[in-house]
């Protein structure tokens, strides 16, 4: 138990901002993943053949190729891409990434594939009777999306999208690679400087066990709010 | 565009799917073993092997497949008396660690597909094989279990291609398998677009073959 200490002595204190890390990358890369679904899922239900096709491209190239290997190309990447874009416009010095922005992207871009398909999945299974009934009443496109489109997506999506949350939070171990200290990098540290791995990664495993079980709670109780009046 | 490094490169990625692609059939095969087993411990009454068969697939469904590698990889050998054993021999071996994780993890995952399988399965089915008088076992086995595969087949065939993915975890552990010669390429060139398109090319193309085999079963075993 002294090995979880908080303070000099123990990792205790460590471990618990570590968490707080993957936390934080969850939450950013579920973000950003959002905003790219938000992006392609219109592309996805577009009636044009070409932007299908690009929507279809990413969600498949994403789905279809190991996340390790995504975080890969970000991480070697990431920073050459910048600086590309940068000496465009005249800086030419060395740009280092946080290994925090890497991170979350890569993860967001990966579980952005999964959203855009849980997002096309619920859209597809509002009853079209319901577009019919919005256009009659003469609602505007807008105004069809944000009162009558979207809450019966999200009601449709919570289910999925808590898997979506399963499969982000997990991958987030998968930065350690890249020298971000979230919780599997922090145990990998406690366990090179105790020689204790079983201990160390055990508790780490006890930590997303931990984090799984209390978002799913969580996300229980959302899709109560979402399917009042179902 | 370096088009040289990605010539030159594929061949040497063709031969680390090679690696890529033993890990992931063995690690299904034992998988699935594994998968029955606790798949037919979750339907049994008794509630501790019951409950017991449900710790084991929350566990290794709730966390990282990294962290279920690293705890096989470097935590048992920490163990004074599996040192000493006979499993050391296998132990030792990053590559057989990496299988006991991929089928430990994917065993989880099948468990549920094929626990959902067995819980679909019209009750009258069962019943009408039993008033024809044929016994629980052969009813289990040529009845249960046949359709239980076949309504399992789509679910199976996602958990196939995320465990491909999951062998790319495999690199971690020193194995040099498709991610991790590309990561040593990009590593060593610099150029992780290049190496990136023929390694997610050749990943794309594997994922698409098990996709269509998967689909054909579906067809040859749809009634």
């Amino acid at each position: 138990m002294e090995l979880l200490a908080f303070g000099d002595t123990g990792w205790g204190d460590e471990l618990f901002r570590a968490t707080l890390m993957t936390i934080a990358v969850s939450i950013t890369a579920m973000l950003i993943g959002f905003s790219f679904a938000a992006i392609f899922t219109p592309l996805k239900l577009s009636k044009f053949k070409f932007l299908n096709l690009i929507a279809n491209i990413y969600t498949t190239v994403i789905r279809g190729v190991p996340e390790l290997l995504v975080i890969y190309l970000f991480f070697f990447g990431g920073s050459g891409a910048i600086m590309f874009v940068a000496s465009i416009f005249g800086y030419n010095e060395y740009i280092e990434i946080n290994a925090f922005v890497t991170g979350s992207f890569a993860i967001g871009i990966i579980s952005g594939a999964y959203s855009t398909e849980v997002f096309r999945g619920a859209i597809q299974s509002i009853d079209k009777g319901q577009f019919e009934a919005a256009k009659v009443l003469g609602f505007s496109k807008f105004k069809q999306f944000y009162k009558i489109v979207l809450p019966q997506m999200l009601r449709l999506a919570i289910p999925n999208l808590s898997n979506v949350w399963q499969i982000t939070l997990k991958d987030t171990s998968l930065i350690s690679v890249t020298g971000l200290v979230e919780i599997m990098r922090q145990s990998y540290i406690a366990a090179g400087f105790t020689r204790d791995p079983l201990f160390f990664y055990s508790f780490a495993a006890v930590l997303y066990l931990l984090l799984t079980f209390i978002s799913m709670k969580l996300i229980n109780k959302l899709e109560v709010k979402y399917s009042r009046g179902y | 565009m370096d088009f040289e490094l990605m010539i030159n490169s594929f061949p040497k990625l063709l031969n680390a799917a090679v690696v890529t692609l033993k890990l992931l059939s063995v690690s299904l095969i034992v998988g699935l073993f594994i998968g029955l087993l606790f798949a037919i411990l979750r339907l049994n009454k008794n509630i501790f092997i019951n409950k017991f068969a449900y710790g084991y697939s929350y566990v290794f469904r709730g966390t990282p497949l990294l962290v279920q590698i690293f705890i096989i990889y470097f935590g048992l050998g920490q163990i004074e008396s599996l040192r000493s054993s006979f499993l050391w021999v296998i132990l030792k071996e990053p590559y057989w660690c990496a299988i006991i994780a991929f089928a430990l993890n994917t065993g989880a995952y099948t468990s549920e597909i094929l626990r959902s399988a067995f819980q679909t399965i019209k009750p009258g089915i069962i019943e009408a094989g039993k008033s024809l008088g044929i016994s629980n076992k052969i009813i289990f086995y040529k009845v249960q279990i046949p359709i239980a595969i076949r309504q399992s087949l789509p679910a199976y065939g996602n958990e196939i291609i995320l465990m491909l993915k999951g062998t790319s975890l495999a690199s971690t552990v020193t194995l040099m398998d498709l991610t991790g010669v590309a990561k040593y390429i990009i590593s060593t060139t610099f150029k992780p677009i290049e190496v990136f398109i023929v390694a997610g090319g050749i990943y794309l193309f594997m994922t698409f073959i098990i996709h269509n085999v998967i689909k054909f079963l579906e067809k040859k075993y749809s009634y």
